[in-house]
């Protein structure tokens, strides 16, 4: 039986911000080197949380996260560092340093972490900002860019040290059709053309599906499903259906739990 | 009301209180231990420094005159019932070096300066840019806090420094000009009168402990600050309140210190 060569590994992972509030609850999930992997669930379940931990920013109470096969370890900052270098995160508004052109903007970790020349510099913040095709707005402040034109600029920022694990937390997010498609185009491009992986956190289970090789569906802290978008579509499972299938109903209710409404409106029962 | 739950509510803010302290201390540990990173980086403060010290040039300079020149008059006033109004010099150049020009550069700077800085770490904060320095593996608190810490230290110094010549020169104005004093008195009973060591040198060493206590104080609370805008407007008005309090108290202690009349 061939290995898979996964970039990350969780293992048997639980997490939660204080003793009170469990956020995931034993999850394992693995990302195979080169695959655009999609991470979907409703608001709340658990997805950002996962880019946290395999970035290092939160440490899990139980269970690995493993990083090219070795342990990420948020105490060991050097250690840390050297990981973070190797990936590039996408915010789910950009997070651009707002005092900064888009140029700088990109410009920023080759700046930070490189000591190439200046006219290299700008040749490769040129090529990255021209992959998304914004080689135009170079010069742009972050004010005058639209929502769309700003999360590409945080894309070219994302991969200007040619990251090998790039990481989108709701890249689609409140974008036009338009947009949408020119996103989920760039996602897959980057991650076939530099044989990187991709791990999207979203809720578009369409843009999703079209673009992503494997998915994990977490619900309530677990992994309520996994597999190809065909098996996930083909699922029979009724959390899995309900939100694929976009139900308003079903596992996951309706109603914030509260009394009965005759007894709240006071109706003789 | 049951006097448990207030013992209780009383408990927790003490327990609050105590960890915000806790806290704090640490965040002061962590801004000093950056500082040489801020010193490595010197463009970054320097960029600071203009923001924080240029930009408050003009509220300084303005507020310096007229302070000189309210307590020239003043002076004037109460001196000129002693047969001693040619010390009016003196006495305005003393009080500027040792009190106003500190205490008050470090109100202005609190109320001017420090609430642009809070607001301006609370709503990078708010706009995630510094989780998206970490996770480009860049320590925000080196490039972001720590500039910032090391251009308050420097230009509170020199604004007060500023303050205080402006003050002297709004003094020279209306004692010599307006009122009539004799210049040659102003100016040598002030040379006689002040002490680089004891009033210059005291008043820069009090700029030097407010210019630490206000950013720091500013730097903290943006840092700790809710992401939301009633959260950042409370926190602008927080920099102001506990930096102004902060300097004075300080004052009082340096102040009994440095100028106690024991021998």
């Amino acid at each position: 039986m061939t290995t898979i060569d996964n970039l990350v590994q969780i293992d048997h992972v639980t997490f939660g911000y204080d003793r009170s509030r469990t956020i995931l609850t034993d999850v394992s999930l693995q990302f195979p080197r080169g695959n655009v992997v999609a991470i979907m669930g409703s608001s709340g379940s658990g997805k950002t949380t996962l880019l946290r931990l395999i970035g290092g920013v939160v440490r899990p109470q139980s269970g690995s996260i493993l990083f090219d096969r070795e342990p990420v370890d948020p105490s060991d900052t050097d250690k840390l560092f050297a990981l973070r270098r190797r990936l590039g995160m996408l915010f789910q508004f950009g997070a651009l340093f707002t005092d900064l052109s888009a140029f700088e903007n990109v410009a920023f970790p080759l700046r930070e972490h490189t000591d190439l020349p200046e006219s290299m510099i700008r040749d490769i913040v040129l090529l990255k900002l021209n992959a998304v095709g914004l080689r135009g707005a170079a010069s742009l402040r972050i004010a005058e860019l639209s929502g769309g034109m700003g999360r590409r600029i945080a894309l070219a920022r994302a991969i200007a040290l040619d990251p090998e694990l790039i990481m989108y937390d709701e890249p689609f997010a409140g974008l036009d059709p338009i947009s949408l498609g020119v996103t989920a185009n760039l996602i897959r491009r980057l991650n076939d053309a530099t044989g990187a992986t991709s791990i999207i956190v979203s809720h578009d289970v369409d843009e999703c599906f079209q673009i992503c090789d494997y998915a994990y569906l977490i619900s309530s802290g677990r992994i309520a499903g996994h597999g190809t978008a065909a098996e996930l579509r083909a699922s029979e499972d009724p959390e899995v259906r309900q939100f694929i299938r976009g139900e308003p109903d079903g596992p996951v209710p309706f109603h914030y739990p509260a009394q009965p409404i005759g007894q709240e409106l006071g109706l003789p029962s | 009301m049951n006097p448990l739950n207030v013992l209780a509510a009383l408990g927790a803010r003490a327990l609050w209180l105590l960890t915000s302290l806790g806290h704090a201390s640490l965040f002061f540990v962590e801004l000093v231990r950056h500082t040489p990173a801020a010193l490595r980086r010197f463009d970054l403060s320097l960029v600071q420094i203009h923001a924080i010290g240029n930009l408050s040039l003009v509220i300084i300079v303005t507020s310096g005159a007229s302070v000189g020149g309210v307590l020239a008059l003043q002076a004037y006033y109460a001196l000129d019932r002693y047969g001693a109004a040619e010390s009016v010099g003196l006495l305005v150049a003393l009080s500027l070096l040792r009190e106003l020009g500190p205490v008050l550069t470090a109100l202005l700077f609190a109320g001017r300066a420090g609430t642009s800085l809070t607001a301006e770490i609370g709503l990078m904060k708010a706009g995630e840019q510094l989780a998206a320095m970490e996770i480009m593996a860049v320590d925000p608190r080196s490039r972001v806090l720590a500039p910032r810490f090391l251009a308050g230290i420097i230009s509170m110094p020199l604004l007060s420094a500023i303050f205080s010549a402006v003050g002297v020169a709004g003094g020279y104005v209306v004692a010599v000009k307006l009122i009539g004093i004799d210049s040659a008195a102003f100016w040598s009973q002030m040379q006689d009168g002040v002490d680089v060591f004891k009033d210059v040198g005291n008043g820069v060493v009090k700029t030097i402990v407010f210019g630490v206590a206000s950013t720091f104080v500013a730097l903290y609370i943006g840092y700790e600050s809710d992401a939301t805008p009633e959260g950042v407007a409370q926190a602008t008005t927080r920099t102001v309140v506990i930096s102004s309090v902060s300097v004075l108290i300080l004052d009082f202690l340096l102040t009994s210190l440095m100028f106690s009349t024991r021998p």
